[in-house]
């Protein structure tokens, strides 16, 4: 594969500059876009290294097809939070209720469907509904009534617990109708001819391919078409080719065991979702302003109030979905479920490169962090580390990339 | 009257890029109310934290002498454990503490690491009696007035046995009466052998309290008067203060002859606002302005003036507390209640202060100039971000805004490129009428030359501009007319013809009529 790419660089020399010195002003090239978006790479090429390192450490079991689909699984609900945590933090605040409120939907699902009887399709419905009720109200507090959120959300950490207790009434409920167990533990289904890979997965795989490489030409055209400087040609191949590797071998991989997880197809929905909202729309655009400079948001006629709200309320939606995740994984709805998921998300934003002060930080990062924290939590549970060893571990990862981040930004800053 | 207590020989400041500070010297009489006098950004304030220590010696080249030694403060406590002690316009008191504890904050009467509270609130008490303060010292600051807080500054540089006692515009936050009682104070307070230097541009002032004068303009000082003296009249200190040359260059512009008939682009009537925190004040007092299509009218002022707070409250009420006043588009009164109403009806508001309400400065000039209009640029609320990026390429362009691509963060921008994206940000708006504050401020020469050829083209384009500034020669240089304001009202309107540095700052000192 390596040498694929090299020979695919070398052929195509860039236009009008002759063969002479391309090989290294792409290296130069590559190099300054390293060092210019050292944020973003940073924490990516941290994660390829934790992957690489626990794959030595637990003689490659870390990559054996089960494992790459039981991370994905194990981390699916921490990466939802992640996604709408980022958004909150980028807005310059913080959500402490989402491991409650996690809990809460989950106990609410679990009502629903075992005490009552609601068909599951339904109860979906409804528990996304009282996430975004749960959200909203949260929300209104924050942006109308202007009581922060820290305080408002610590108060709906403790209020949502103490809920999906009182509707649990301290006990264990489920098990959960088998349409919704699939969102926690289902797979795509397999059909036509045995292959020994997963159909279904390697056709998808094959068609995201597809529309990524559809999505990255006709953006570069587009670029060209506006008279707009693109990036070089070279660099351009170099970039799709290392995308389709990626996507390849997670396809291949997740095709050789029982294809691909019903919820990492949701989970990559929610990313390419969200990561478009985040960047294209004038929504996303107008949260970033907030978070970045609210007076000079306001005097440019942003409804910062509004936006505010929203955000919240797309949170407690994310949630509602994080807590039926949980509850079909673990099949049964718990008063303890969900206990520190606001701080593991809160940590993938971090690790991802959000920022205390907001206005920083993009949905990608947010999965990055999320994958970090995962991997490092699944690695350590293949090599038997205790979970008292696996906290102080994750704390430390955690003290590191925002160490770095801060470190790095004095140094270029100064 | 008794020899010179200070002496400043020949203080030279520099920031990087800018000289604050060219050649000042100054000298202050032992027991004498010593007023320094120059407009926004002369360098009174520079010269103030020269010599209390904020800017530590070493940091600036020239020579202090107090009392007849040379000084060499390394920080501000050096300055005042000589008896120096400065009280800043922005007054540093804790709100939540109480008079006596302000008072000896850092400085707390304590034996062992514990406050001893009898001698506190004794000494307290005592100090107070000499600023005039009746108020318990366990109140809390918070719940006194502006001007008594002014009081209590004082009292605390009382308990540090000031020698020298320096305030910085220490009336432009007070209303009459508590200036009264602060300008007698001063007064008692040299009775009792405090030596004072208060920066001032209210003139009336000055000559109620100061025994001289000493003027300060671009960094230098000019001049020193005896203000008892008979020849030193009020325009006598405003040539002083005004007396730059019109060497700054502007583009050539013909002046706005437009139909004078048409109804004003925009007319503000009988506006007035008062202080978002101090109720009681009216921060603008009736005031009414319109400007035309084409033409470029200047609003003059010092600070305090209330130039940027009727702006700002027009724009969507982002200053302040609106109590009275309409605003006519066209002829048509219009509703500017919040800043999207103000911007739909094609109104721009370019800040002073570009740092705090201009720019995210951690993102991106592209993103900073499509903020207030990506309705442009997007369709069904997605942004178009090649469209976006070529619309902002073109002002980096056509602005002359110094960055390799638009995708840098205008936080690692100059002073004046980060000013070229404010424009930009607000001409992409597509405005009818901007109401520009202060658009040349702390930017280079260069820059601004740029910035005035933008804003007569804009101008010429058919947009009518209002334009606030403190420099007097750029508003001769651009304007068709002037209006001028001091504290919060409107003190007069000057036509181009008959606009000149001295005429613009009579009105611009002019007197509240002291009737009531």
């Amino acid at each position: 594969m390596s040498t694929d790419v090299t020979d695919k660089v070398s052929a195509v020399p860039p236009p009008g500059k002759g063969g002479s010195g391309g090989g290294t002003s792409l290296v130069q090239l590559v190099l300054g876009g390293l060092r210019r978006n050292l944020r973003q790479y940073g924490m990516l090429i941290a994660l390829g290294l934790i992957v690489v390192l626990f794959q030595v450490w637990t003689g490659g079991d870390l990559l054996l097809p089960r494992n790459v689909s039981n991370l994905v699984l194990q981390n699916s609900y921490i990466l939802i939070l992640a996604i709408g945590m980022m958004l909150v933090i980028i807005a310059g605040h913080i959500d402490l209720s989402v491991g409650s409120l996690t809990a809460f939907v989950g106990a609410f699902a679990a009502v629903l469907t075992v005490q009552h009887g609601v068909a599951w399709p339904v109860a979906l419905v409804l528990c996304l509904l009282m996430g975004a009720v749960a959200g909203a109200v949260q929300g209104v507090l924050i942006a109308y009534f202007g009581i922060p959120s820290f305080i408002v959300t610590l108060a709906g950490m403790l209020l949502f617990r103490g809920l999906t207790e009182i509707l649990l009434q301290g006990q264990t409920l489920g098990p959960f109708p088998n349409g919704l167990q699939k969102l926690g533990n289902g797979f795509l289904p397999a059909v036509g001819p045995n292959t020994n890979y997963h159909n279904i997965t390697l056709l998808l795989g094959l068609v995201l391919i597809a529309a990524v490489v559809w999505q990255e030409v006709r953006d570069r055209r587009r670029q060209q078409e506006f008279a707009l400087d693109v990036v070089p040609r070279n660099l351009f191949l170099l970039k799709l080719v290392a995308i389709v590797a990626a996507i390849l071998a997670l396809t291949m991989l997740l095709a050789s065991y029982n294809g691909a997880p019903i919820i990492l197809i949701v989970l990559g929905v929610l990313v390419v979702g969200y990561g478009y909202v985040m960047r294209n729309a004038v929504f996303g655009r107008h949260i970033y302003a907030i978070g970045g400079n609210l007076p000079a948001a306001k005097l440019s006629g942003v409804k910062d109030k509004k936006v505010t709200f929203y955000v919240f309320l797309n949170m407690g939606v994310l949630a509602a979905l994080a807590g039926l995740v949980v509850a079909a994984r673990l099949n049964a709805a718990s008063p303890k479920a969900g206990l520190n998921f606001e701080l593991e998300a809160i940590a993938s934003s971090f690790i991802g490169g959000a920022s205390m002060s907001g206005g920083v930080g993009t949905v990608l990062g947010a999965i990055i962090g999320g994958l970090v924290l995962g991997v490092l939590n699944n690695g350590m549970n293949l090599l038997s580390v205790g979970t008292d060893w696996q906290q102080v571990i994750k704390g430390l990862a955690l003290l590191a990339a925002v160490g770095f981040d801060v470190w790095n930004k004095r140094k270029s800053g100064s | 009257m008794a020899g010179p207590v200070l002496e400043m020989r020949s203080i030279v400041k520099t920031f990087p890029g800018v000289k604050a500070l060219s050649d000042v010297s100054l000298t202050v009489r032992q027991g004498e109310v010593h007023a320094i006098c120059g407009e926004n950004g002369a360098g009174k304030s520079t010269l103030m934290k020269v010599l209390s220590g904020v800017h530590p010696y070493g940091t600036y080249e020239g020579e202090i002498l107090f009392e007849g030694e040379v000084s060499q403060f390394k920080d501000i406590r050096a300055s005042e454990q000589q008896g120096i002690v400065i009280i800043h316009q922005e007054l540093a008191l804790v709100p939540y503490l109480s008079i006596a504890e302000n008072i000896f904050l850092g400085n707390e009467h304590a034996s062992g690491g514990f406050i001893d509270w009898r001698e506190t609130l004794k000494h307290a008490t005592e100090l107070l009696r000499r600023v005039g303060l009746t108020d318990h010292p366990e109140t809390r600051v918070a719940d006194i007035g502006v001007g008594k807080q002014q009081l209590v500054e004082i009292a605390k540089a009382l308990s540090k046995k000031v020698k020298l006692l320096i305030l910085d515009e220490p009336t432009a936050a007070l209303n009459d009466e508590d200036s009264g009682k602060l300008l007698d104070l001063i007064l008692e307070l040299k009775k009792q052998g405090i030596t004072s230097i208060i920066i001032s541009h209210k003139l009336n002032e000055i000559r109620r309290v100061a025994d001289s004068v000493t003027i300060i303009r671009d960094g230098k000082s000019i001049e020193t008067l005896d203000v008892k003296a008979p020849e030193t009249t009020e325009d006598r200190i405003i040539s002083g203060m005004v007396g730059r040359d019109l060497d700054h260059r502007f583009p050539e512009r013909t002046p706005y002859e437009g139909e004078k008939d048409a109804a004003p682009a925009l007319e503000i009537r009988n506006w007035t606002v008062y202080h978002p925190i101090d109720q009681q004040r009216k921060v603008v007092d009736d005031v009414s302005i319109d400007v035309r299509r084409g033409e470029i009218v200047g609003i003059a002022g010092l600070m305090g003036a209330g130039r940027t707070e009727l702006a700002m409250n027009v724009f969507g009420r982002a200053y302040g507390r609106y109590a009275a006043g309409t605003v006519l588009k066209d002829g048509r009164e219009i509703r500017t209640k919040t800043v999207s109403e103000a911007v739909d009806h094609g109104i721009a508001y370019v800040t002073e202060d570009r740092k705090h309400y201009g720019l995210n400065l951690i993102d991106t000039i592209n993103r900073n100039i499509s903020l207030t209009a990506l309705g442009k640029v997007a369709k069904r609320g997605i942004v178009d971000e090649h469209e976006e990026r070529q619309v902002s390429e073109g002002y980096r362009k056509s602005m002359n805004i110094k960055a390799p691509t638009v995708f840098e963060p205008v936080g690692k921008l100059s002073g004046g490129n980060q000013q070229k994206v404010v424009l930009s940000k607000w001409i992409f708006a597509g405005p009818e009428v901007l109401i520009l504050d202060e658009p040349t401020r702390g930017i280079d020469v260069g820059a601004k030359y740029e910035i005035y050829t933008v804003i007569d083209q804009l101008a010429a384009q058919g947009k009518a501009v209002v334009f606030i500034s403190s420099e007097l020669p750029e508003l001769l240089g651009m304007c068709d007319r002037i209006y001028t304001m001091a504290a919060g009202r409107l003190t007069g309107e000057v036509p181009r013809a008959e606009a000149t540095q001295e005429v613009l700052m009579r009105h611009m000192t002019k007197d509240k009529e002291v009737t009531r």
